[in-house]
């Protein structure tokens, strides 16, 4: 079941036309773009970003050099968009990368399996499939994590898991393509593809991402493209010295620092010693 | 003037709800980011601009002293035992920084023991005092508490009216 293309049994069993199915594709990837620009024109964030970066150059202690820029966005590309580094609460961090994976993963499969329609019979690698259901299966993991343990929990959020926000569009949609997509596949093996119970949830799932990919003006789904901007905004300002107005902290046992603050060695001895791990010794759990 | 928060710093982690003497740094339920609730009632401890981990939030200078275009922010290295303060003057050219030790306890200490203090008898558990409250700001114990009757002298350079 987990190996077999349920894209291609719709359209050998309903019948789908696998046409119909590639224009759907085409057309969510056609409103994922045009959400996004909406997204930037409403937000103002390309402006924002923009202006930031300006009022940062003017204060700026010296300048980033082309190759210095390439290496800060493969570092933010290896570390924020790959491992989610921003997030300092590790549970989160994980239910997103989670997420994130397997929402790559699905979204990539989906696309190879229906324009690689129409499949001959036998024909079809397996491990395509495969990763489909292990996608969604991902989704569902990081996503009701998230859903059911992460959000309910009074130290983040305390919201009730029936509580849904405008701004839960994203997460429930995706958590309901993904569930649906999982739901349908099952019931199209157990029952077939024409059973009325595999039809709703076939249904359910197309509006379900549906939703998810036509919202993005009022989701945060694209939250994947300014963030990454933003992380690699914040690296720049640390490269540069002008470090978004904030304080530089230099090596306290260093001659320098010795030099510009001389009443750190005077307090604090030649060589300071590691203070321990302060606020960060204990998760932020009082509240 | 009270705290706010870049919500392209933000992630949410709690930190500056843990810490807030006030109780008035909440996570947004919509967009899941710090905020302060009730701006009026924050006193511009700073506690929770140097608790997150993100630098995320900043306080904005009251007009006399920060006028627009100035910017008053601070980082706290507890691992290293120092904090950082900047100041940019509101002509962009003026930009101190400045370091210090740590001199506030450090944290997680002196804590009060409370499980080790004796349970409060009945007739405690009965008053309006508060448990375990100290002697000294109790007016209900002899006579009214003054420098003399504890043992203490008004200090060099403290005037009296």
């Amino acid at each position: 079941m987990f190996t077999s293309n349920p894209f291609a049994a719709l359209s050998a069993g309903l019948p789908l036309d696998p046409g119909v199915m590639q224009a759907y594709v085409i057309l969510m990837v056609l409103l994922v773009i045009g959400g996004t620009l909406l997204d930037v024109v409403h937000k103002k964030s390309a402006k924002y970003f923009f202006e930031k970066g300006q009022s940062l150059k003017k204060i700026a202690k010296r300048e980033v050099g082309g190759g210095e820029k390439l290496g800060l966005a493969v570092s933010t590309f290896t570390n924020e968009v790959l491992a989610s580094s921003e997030f300092a609460n590790p549970e989160r961090r994980i239910s997103h990368l989670f997420m994130m994976y397997g929402f790559i993963f699905f979204v990539a499969t989906t696309a190879i399996m229906i324009f690689g329609l129409p499949v001959a019979e036998g024909e079809g690698s397996g491990l395509v499939p495969l990763l489909w259901h292990l996608g969604a299966l991902s989704i569902c993991i990081g996503g009701y994590w998230f859903w059911l343990k992460i959000r309910v929990d009074v130290r983040s959020e305390a919201n009730e898991w029936h509580n849904v926000h405008q701004s839960d569009l994203f997460i429930v949609s995706l958590l309901l393509t993904a569930t649906f997509a999982l739901i349908w596949s099952v019931l199209q093996a157990s029952n077939g593809v024409t059973s009325v119970l595999s039809i709703i949830a076939f249904i359910i799932f197309i509006a379900a991402s549906t939703t998810l990919f036509s919202t993005i003006l009022w989701s945060k789904f694209a939250h994947m493209f300014f963030k990454p901007a933003a992380a690699f905004q914040k690296k720049v300002a640390v490269a540069d010295g002008s470090r978004d107005k904030l304080p530089e902290i230099p090596e306290l046992s260093s001659a320098e620092c010795k030099q510009r603050y001389p009443d750190i060695p005077e307090y604090m001895g030649d060589n300071p010693p590691y203070m321990g791990l302060g606020i960060k010794r204990e998760a932020p759990t009082h509240y | 003037m009270p705290t706010f928060v870049y919500m392209t710093r933000c992630d949410g982690c709690g930190q500056c709800v843990d810490i807030c003497p006030s109780d008035i740094m909440h996570i947004d339920p919509k967009v899941r980011r710090a905020y302060n609730i009730e701006p009026n009632m924050c006193w511009e401890c700073y506690s929770c601009v140097k608790a997150c981990p993100h630098n995320a939030i900043d306080v904005r200078g009251y007009a006399d002293f920060a006028p627009l275009g100035h910017s008053v922010r601070v980082r706290r290295d507890e691992e290293k035992g120092v904090i950082a303060w900047r100041i940019i003057f509101r002509n962009g050219e003026k930009d101190m920084n400045l370091l210090a030790p740590i001199t506030t306890k450090p944290w997680g200490k002196y804590i009060p023991q409370l499980a080790d203090q004796p349970a409060p008898s009945q007739e405690m558990r009965g008053s309006q005092l508060l448990f375990n409250e100290p002697k000294y700001i109790r007016f209900d114990d002899g006579d009214l508490n003054t420098l003399e009757s504890n043992g203490l002298k008004m200090q060099a350079g403290v005037e009296s009216y």
